[in-house]
C-alpha cells in the first residue's frame, strides 16, 4: 500500500523543483509565476495526503482556498506582466531597475 | 506490486518530470503545457486520495482557466527568448544544489516519521465527496467561504482596471451625438445672386 511519507515525498520533491526553477529562471518572469504555481501544487498535495490519513475533510477545504488565492494571484500577476510589458517592452527581470540608485 | 502502487508511480513520474521540464523547457508555451500536465497528473493523484471534487476542481479551474489565461499572455506577448535564457547555465548549479539540499532535508523530516503511518480504509460506494466538502464549506467554514469570493471580485476588478487602456487618438462613433443632432447645427442655408455671364 502507499504510505503517507511517499505522497510528501513527492511533494517535497516537487517543491525542491519549483525552487530551483526560481534560482535558474531569475530573468524571466512568466517561468517565475509559473514555478509558484508548481509551490503551490506541492502544498496542496501534502494537504490532501494529510486530509485523506487523518480522515478530515478540513484539509481538502484549505487547498479548496488555496486554488481561490493562486487564482486570484495569477490573474493579477499577469495583468500587472501585461502592463509592465506595454510600458518596457520586456519581461526581463534584470530590467526593472528603473529605481535603482 | 499492486495495482494502487503503479498508479501511484506512475503519476507521480509524471508530475516531476513534468515540473523538471517546466523550469528547464527553452520556449515559455511549452513550459506552460508542461505545467497542464503537471496539473493534469496531480488531479489523478488526488483521485487516489479520494478528493474527488478537487481534483476535478484542479482540472476544470487550473487547466481551464489558469492555465489557458497563461497561455494566452505568453503568445500574446512578443518575448525576446535569447535575451530571457542567458544566465541560465550559470545559475544551474546553485539552483539544483539548493534544489537538492531542500529535497533532502524535506525527505528525511517526512520519511521516516510518516512512513508506517496508519493506512485509512476506502470508502464505500456511499461516500460523495462533494457532499463532504460542501456541507463543511456551508456551515463551518462559510466566513471565509465568502471572503474567497470577495478576493476574486477584487482580482477581477485589479485586472481589468490595470489592463484598461484609453487611447485618446482613436476615432470612433459616439451614436449619443449622432442621434440627438439638430439640423440647425449641420445645415447652414446661404443665399447669394446669380452670377451674371
Amino acid at each position: 500500500m502507499i504510505a503517507l511519507s511517499d505522497y510528501l515525498t513527492v511533494s517535497a520533491i516537487l517543491f525542491g523543483i519549483s525552487m530551483a526553477g526560481i534560482f535558474i529562471n531569475r530573468k524571466n518572469m512568466i517561468i517565475l509565476l509559473m514555478s509558484i504555481e508548481l509551490m503551490l501544487l506541492a502544498v496542496n498535495i501534502n494537504f490532501v495526503a494529510f486530509s485523506h490519513y487523518l480522515g478530515d475533510s478540513a484539509g481538502q477545504v484549505f487547498v479548496f482556498f488555496i486554488l481561490t488565492v493562486a487564482a486570484a494571484e495569477a490573474a493579477i500577476g499577469l495583468a500587472i506582466l501585461v502592463v509592465l510589458f506595454r510600458n518596457r517592452r520586456t519581461i526581463n527581470v534584470q530590467d526593472m531597475d528603473s529605481l535603482k540608485g | 506490486m499492486a495495482f494502487e502502487q503503479i498508479i501511484f508511480y506512475f503519476f507521480s513520474a509524471m508530475v516531476l518530470l513534468a515540473g523538471v521540464m517546466v523550469i528547464t523547457a527553452r520556449n515559455p508555451v511549452y513550459a506552460a503545457l508542461f505545467l497542464v500536465m503537471a496539473f493534469f497528473s496531480s488531479s489523478a493523484l488526488w483521485l487516489l486520495l479520494e478528493a474527488e471534487f478537487l481534483a476535478i476542481t484542479l482540472v476544470l479551474v487550473y487547466v481551464g482557466a489558469v492555465m489557458v489565461l497563461f497561455l494566452f499572455v505568453v503568445m500574446m506577448l512578443d518575448i525576446n527568448l535569447v535575451a530571457l535564457r542567458e544566465g541560465f547555465m550559470r545559475y544551474l548549479p546553485v539552483g539544483a544544489l539548493v534544489a537538492i539540499s531542500v529535497i533532502a532535508m524535506m525527505t528525511m523530516v517526512v520519511g521516516p516519521e510518516f512512513a508506517d503511518f496508519p493506512i485509512p480504509e476506502r470508502k464505500g460506494p456511499e461516500y460523495n465527496n462533494t457532499a463532504e466538502l460542501g456541507r463543511i464549506l456551508y456551515t463551518e467554514y462559510v466566513y471565509p467561504f465568502e471572503l474567497a469570493a470577495v478576493i476574486l471580485v477584487v482580482a477581477i476588478v485589479a485586472a481589468i482596471a490595470l489592463t484598461l487602456r484609453r487611447r485618446p487618438m482613436v476615432r470612433k462613433q459616439n451614436p449619443d451625438q449622432q442621434v440627438s443632432v439638430r439640423k440647425e447645427e449641420r445645415v447652414r442655408i446661404v443665399k447669394m445672386d446669380v452670377e451674371k455671364r
